[in-house]
């Protein structure tokens, strides 16, 4: 089995604050990250696919499609944007590490055939970083 | 239980395949088809699986593992034109997917016994790039 990954970055501004709870609860259950004017991070994302090495090529996957496919749906939407108040799909739901990394998996799996043939490389997981000191995988097969 | 040990290597490569033209290999690879060849600070991680002997504690000796690294690849690759100087690179593209599928190539029958199987190569390219071979059909 032969998997490729990739580290892509984007920095982006957030806040953690559940709509249903109350001010008290939301202070209490993300601390800093509920503070109302929000505050940012250096994404890094890991994309992970696999698949045949093509002979021709000698690769799994041609990394300038790949690039292209993942700052389309994921790194020109979300860099340098406020992701609560820029991103739909965040305003509803909690922009946690979380949340997240199941964006980008739904973001990339929606546009993956578009980019790749169906025998082709398959997403496999992507791995988010909201600072250097924490990780958050999601597999593909996690999300619809 | 798995056991990592880490090493780098630096080696030049083009990636280009010879029987499609100019366009095409430049289509296909970018700067790295450039015929006159580039390098990177490769770094190789060896992941071996087994269990820890009940007398000494270890999966293997770690010492052993690098030696082989050390003899296997680093001596073969460090400091190389991969494509002119290392086979099969002669007539392999050395793209890190045949470098990971190589290096497995070199180091299996070394790391086959009960003390320790082999169980991942991961070669990074780049900090930002890197393959993960764990044998069979690639």
């Amino acid at each position: 089995m032969m998997r490729v990954t990739r580290k892509y970055r984007f920095a982006a501004s957030h806040r953690l604050h559940a709509p249903t709870l109350g001010d008290a609860e939301n202070r209490a259950l993300y601390g800093k990250c509920n503070n109302p004017y929000g505050h940012g991070h250096n994404y890094e994302i890991a994309v992970t696919v696999r698949g045949p090495v093509e002979a021709r090529s000698g690769r799994v996957v041609d990394p300038a499609l790949l690039d292209g496919l993942v700052r389309r749906q994921v790194i020109e939407p979300f860099d340098h944007r406020n992701l609560n108040t820029e991103v739909e799909a965040f305003c509803a739901v909690v922009p946690t590490s979380e949340n997240l990394g199941r964006e980008v998996v739904r973001r990339l799996k929606q546009n993956w055939p578009v980019v790749f043939p169906a025998d082709g490389p398959q997403l496999e997981r992507i791995a988010i970083a909201e600072t250097s000191r924490n990780a958050f995988e999601v597999t593909a097969d996690e999300i619809e | 239980m798995l056991v990592t040990r880490r090493v780098e290597f630096s080696a030049s490569h083009v990636c280009r395949n010879p029987q499609l033209p100019e366009a095409e290999n430049r289509a296909l690879f970018g700067a790295a088809a450039n015929p006159h060849g580039h390098g990177h600070n490769y770094v190789l991680e060896v992941t071996v699986e087994g269990l820890p002997d009940p007398v000494t504690g270890m999966v293997l000796d770690l010492k052993a593992l690098k030696d082989t690294m050390q003899r296997e690849v680093v001596e073969i690759y460090d400091h190389r034109f991969l494509n002119r100087e290392v086979a099969p690179f002669d007539r392999v593209i050395p793209t890190p997917e045949n470098i990971a599928i190589d290096i497995w190539d070199r180091l299996r029958p070394h790391l086959n016994g009960p003390r320790g199987r082999l169980y991942n190569v991961r070669i990074y390219e780049t900090p930002d790039l890197y393959v993960d071979y764990t044998g069979g059909a690639a």
